[in-house]
């Protein structure tokens, strides 16, 4: 299993991983900064998720229009075109129930919580952190198990 | 220089970084990313952290000369290289830029150039010392060592 690889070849294994079954979720990573993207890349991946990334929230939105999915997509605010509260918007609205993550270097409560309404469902602090990958993962297994 | 003294010199050197407060906890998690796999990932993330920084650099340069300044632009400038100063644990960058945002919401231009150039010149050294940094790495693995955690 994929996890089996990971806790060999990275330093990021703690109990709680045993746990985490990954069932090859897959996870589309929004971010314009080809920094962060790389980042969120090698970090996912470390989980053993199966990642593609868009520079833009046009291109996330072209890619689901063209018959993508995925289980979960890790969205940035402050894009150029369509800001992240907009993909959100335009993806919920085409029925995309996915999860949907932001995260963003925001530093308003009020800000954090407009992007929240555009439908997200957690919203995280830039960049994300291991933390915060487990606890995703421990939410769509969840959200998997109530689907299934 | 042999071996054992260069180790010995990078560890140092790396410890010295964050107690000066150049880098933070964050750099450690992007050197825990790295593997065998990929042995050149935290030099990559590094390199394209220094191509973001010196475009925005160059974009608050610009911004800051013109004759009707646009905070609300320096403003989006100065955030994303707060966020992306912060992606790789350059703590002293990040903070400054924080100080720089305060300039930006306050509309003052005198306060937003001085930032400016102590912004430039903050990044300027973290760039200097992460080469540095890196250099030493390279010594290491051409004299057959490996680069100590």
């Amino acid at each position: 299993m994929m996890l089996g690889n990971c806790a060999t070849s990275s330093s990021l294994s703690t109990e709680s991983d045993e746990d985490i079954v990954n069932n090859n979720l897959t996870v589309l990573v929004v971010d314009d900064s080809p920094m962060i993207r790389k980042l969120h890349d090698m970090h996912l991946k470390k989980f053993g998720l199966k990642v593609q990334v868009a520079e833009n929230g046009k291109n996330a939105v072209d890619l689901f229009r063209s018959g993508a999915s995925f289980n979960l997509i890790l969205m940035d605010k402050e894009m150029p075109i369509m800001d992240g509260a907009e993909v959100t918007k335009e993806l919920r609205t085409m029925g995309v129930t996915s999860m949907i993550v932001g995260v963003t270097s925001l530093d308003s409560i009020f800000d954090r919580q407009a992007f929240m309404e555009a439908g997200l469902d957690h919203c995280f602090t830039k960049p994300l952190t291991t933390e915060n990958i487990i606890f995703l993962l421990q939410e769509l297994n969840k959200k998997n198990n109530e689907e299934n | 220089m042999d071996l054992v003294q260069l180790q010995r010199q990078l560890v140092d050197y790396r410890t010295s970084l964050y107690h000066e407060g150049f880098l933070d906890e964050q750099f450690t998690q992007l050197q825990e990313l790295q593997d065998e796999n990929n042995p050149d990932f935290v030099v990559e993330v590094v390199s394209l952290y220094f191509e973001d920084s010196e475009r925005l650099l160059n974009e608050l340069s610009k911004a800051l000369e013109q004759q009707i300044i646009d905070f609300k632009r320096i403003d989006a400038h100065v955030h994303q290289l707060k966020g992306s100063s912060s992606s790789i644990g350059a703590q002293r960058v990040q903070k400054l830029c924080i100080v720089f945002r305060n300039y930006c919401e306050a509309q003052n231009v005198e306060g937003c150039l001085k930032c400016l150039q102590q912004v430039k010149h903050e990044y300027s050294i973290v760039k200097t010392k992460l080469e540095s940094m890196f250099q030493l790495e390279r010594q290491i693995l051409n004299a057959g060592g490996s680069v100590p955690v």
